[in-house]
């Protein structure tokens, strides 16, 4: 196959990839190395010695069946779960996740398949929650006032960004958005809070075609601003459309990380049934 | 072989200002609005009722008596004094119902605290700040322990204040011996809500009591923590989708008990309200603050699915309920009639919010 064409938006600022290998690699150091990580529930395995590596800037998609251990390493990486075993490094730094909110504070921002907003409030606030801004001074400091009009500013700023400020009103409340417009707004939560990584949950999974694209565009501004991605998702296309890597889980393990230029739909498919096996 | 880019190319473009785009017909556009700003119908039923009442009151009375009118400066004057109680009551039932919950032990709080207000000052011969201090910490531990089930235990708050509703009312029953105590062994602080006018409103002849002023105060000062501090979005948060405030970092469990407290700390208000309202404390006063209290927060447009509302469409509410209470009596229309009306306003008020909050849905 490798016709050499590019799917459409990848973007050559990703980082180069080497040849077809089993386990291709960019050159650079991985900012985000999981090894070895394993969580039992009783007799059940979700994770068994399952290894990550997410590079500087690039989309790495996960992909895998149900019960490959997917959503079980990303609540691992993201402190929705703690691991019986392994390790997680950040910047070669060992890192040891209790809560979702150590992974934000220490930089690994989650959008969850639910979004995680809050419908009734505005879109600035939404963006914010959790960490709101404070006025400078006294009023801020003492009487404990938020900076409204700082906040809608950047919310704005940060809208724009993700080349979604076609919405008019950033006090309108999020539950007036369309299905992409919120996940828009979650994904610009994850990215305006000098997040060094953003995962993504199956988000395009409730939309529709157009919306999609619309998700889809973002992912690639994130990673044209140097923004690496984990995107976790049952379509194919969309991932072939905006993975740089492709890490393919079964069984709780990681069986084979491919190019998506270089790789079939349906070879990687297979991979991810056990149909085709690879060799590490 | 089939390439990533030509299996996507129809989706690799959207439109995004395409994506935007909203159409409404009349009738969404007016679901929209109330969405936006749901204090709108609650002016607007207060407005008529104002109408009806001070129009159709003028005109009947006169053979009779005109010094009761509905119009009248005194009048109005010495039932926003009546109404007070229950428009403070509400301010910390709003901040309850925004988180989904409800407080059923609202008026039974106040009772005890203004009876634990009252007998100290008469019977221990404590001065009155101390007293009110010792009220508002009584307050405070009341709601503490409302906020202490709720996030711990877990229980619905519907029924945790039903059973403190029961117990408070005990222990102010026991506590006071079913005595009142008189006003006049009360003196200093605790009466001064309601033994002076405050103020007349410049150009009408209404008198403004002290009582309302610290009603109208809580009002301004809870409209504006809420609209402008943290904690006031976390409280919206909290009760709008507790699940998405959890993972978005705030202290969902924090948030309730403050909440509670809070609420707790209000009814004391509400309890030094009341006492200078009736001049006396008694274990079986202001029976009806209890229910009115939640009227006044469902009829101003808080959506008793928490998550959204605001503390001025409570005032109104609080208003509304007032006004249409005063106003049917002055028809002399019977307590049943007026009972009625109340509780259809309450079922439009809900029926309009299930409606509205069907917006983007």
């Amino acid at each position: 196959m490798s016709d050499g064409r590019v799917a459409s938006g990848a973007s050559p600022k990703g980082p180069s990839l080497v040849s077809s290998e089993v386990l291709i690699r960019p050159e650079s150091e991985p900012m985000l190395v999981a090894k070895g990580l394993t969580k039992r529930f009783g007799r059940v395995t979700a994770l068994e010695d399952a290894n990550l590596e997410l590079y500087p800037g690039e989309v790495l998609a996960v992909i895998g069946d149900n019960g490959a251990g997917k959503s079980s390493l990303i609540k691992c990486l993201s402190g929705a779960m703690v691991p019986d075993a392994g390790t997680i490094e950040l910047d070669g730094q060992v890192v040891n996740f209790k809560r979702p909110n150590d992974a934000r504070v220490a930089g690994i921002e989650s959008v969850y398949q639910t979004l995680a907003v809050a419908p009734a409030l505005d879109i600035a606030t939404n963006l914010f929650l959790g960490r709101e801004k404070r006025m400078k001074g006294p009023l801020g400091s003492v009487f404990r006032i938020l900076d409204k009009s700082g906040m809608r500013r950047e919310a704005r700023r940060a809208l724009d960004e993700l080349g979604i400020g076609t919405l008019q009103d950033i006090t309108q409340p999020v539950e007036s958005l369309s299905g992409g417009q919120r996940q828009a707004v979650a994904v610009a939560r994850a990215g305006a809070f000098g997040s060094k990584v953003i995962i993504l949950d199956e988000p395009t999974a409730a939309l529709g075609v157009k919306e999609s694209g619309l998700v889809l565009n973002m992912i690639r501004d994130l990673r044209s601003k140097g923004m690496p991605v984990i995107l976790i998702s049952h379509n194919m296309p969309h991932v072939f459309e905006v993975a740089d890597r492709i890490h393919i889980q079964r069984l709780g393990r990681r069986v084979a990380v491919v190019d998506p230029k270089q790789t079939t739909m349906s070879d990687a498919v297979a991979i991810m049934t056990g149909a085709k096996t690879v060799e590490q | 072989m089939t390439t990533a880019s030509s299996l996507t190319d129809d989706i690799s473009a959207p439109d995004a200002s395409d994506a935007f785009e909203h159409k409404r017909g009349p009738v969404a556009t007016m679901q929209h609005w109330l969405h936006r700003f749901p204090v709108i119908s609650p002016v607007i039923v207060l407005g008529l009722a104002f109408i009806v009442f001070g129009f159709f009151n003028s005109k009947t009375c006169g053979p009779i008596s005109c010094g009761q009118s509905f119009r009248s400066g005194q009048t109005i004057g010495t039932n926003m004094q009546a109404y007070a109680v229950m428009a403070t009551l509400a301010v910390g039932q709003t901040l309850v119902i925004l988180t989904s919950g409800v407080d059923l032990s609202v008026g039974s709080s106040m009772i005890l605290v203004h009876l634990i207000m009252a007998k100290l000052v008469a019977d221990q011969g404590v001065p009155g700040p101390i007293a009110l201090i010792v009220g508002a910490l009584v307050g405070l531990a009341l709601g503490a322990f409302h906020g202490f089930l709720v996030t711990k235990i877990s229980l619905p708050p519907f029924i945790i204040t039903l059973g403190t509703f029961y117990m408070f009312a005990a222990v102010g029953l026991v506590y006071s011996k079913a005595q009142t105590t008189s006003g006049s062994d009360m003196p200093g602080m605790l009466l001064w809500t309601g033994d002076k006018y405050a103020f007349k409103i410049p150009f009408t002849k209404i008198p403004i009591n002290y009582g309302v002023v610290v009603a109208l105060v809580l009002y301004a000062v809870m409209a504006f923590v809420l609209a402008n501090t943290a904690w006031g979005k976390h409280v919206y948060a909290t009760g709008n989708d507790k699940e998405a405030a959890r993972l978005a970092g705030i202290n969902v469990n924090r948030v309730l008990l403050s909440v509670y407290m809070v609420a707790g700390l209000i009814y004391a208000i509400g309890a030094w309200v009341q006492l200078g309202r009736s001049g006396s404390a008694s274990s079986n006063a202001a029976a009806d603050v209890n229910l009115e209290s939640i009227t006044a927060v469902v009829i101003g447009g808080t959506s008793v699915f928490g998550g959204r509302g605001r503390i001025m469409g409570t005032l109104i509410g609080a208003a509304i309920v007032a006004v249409f209470d005063k106003g049917l009596s002055l028809f002399k229309v019977d307590q049943q009639w007026k009972n009625f009306a109340i509780g259809g306003l309450i079922l439009t008020a809900v029926a309009l919010d299930q409606w509205i909050r069907k917006v983007g849905k």
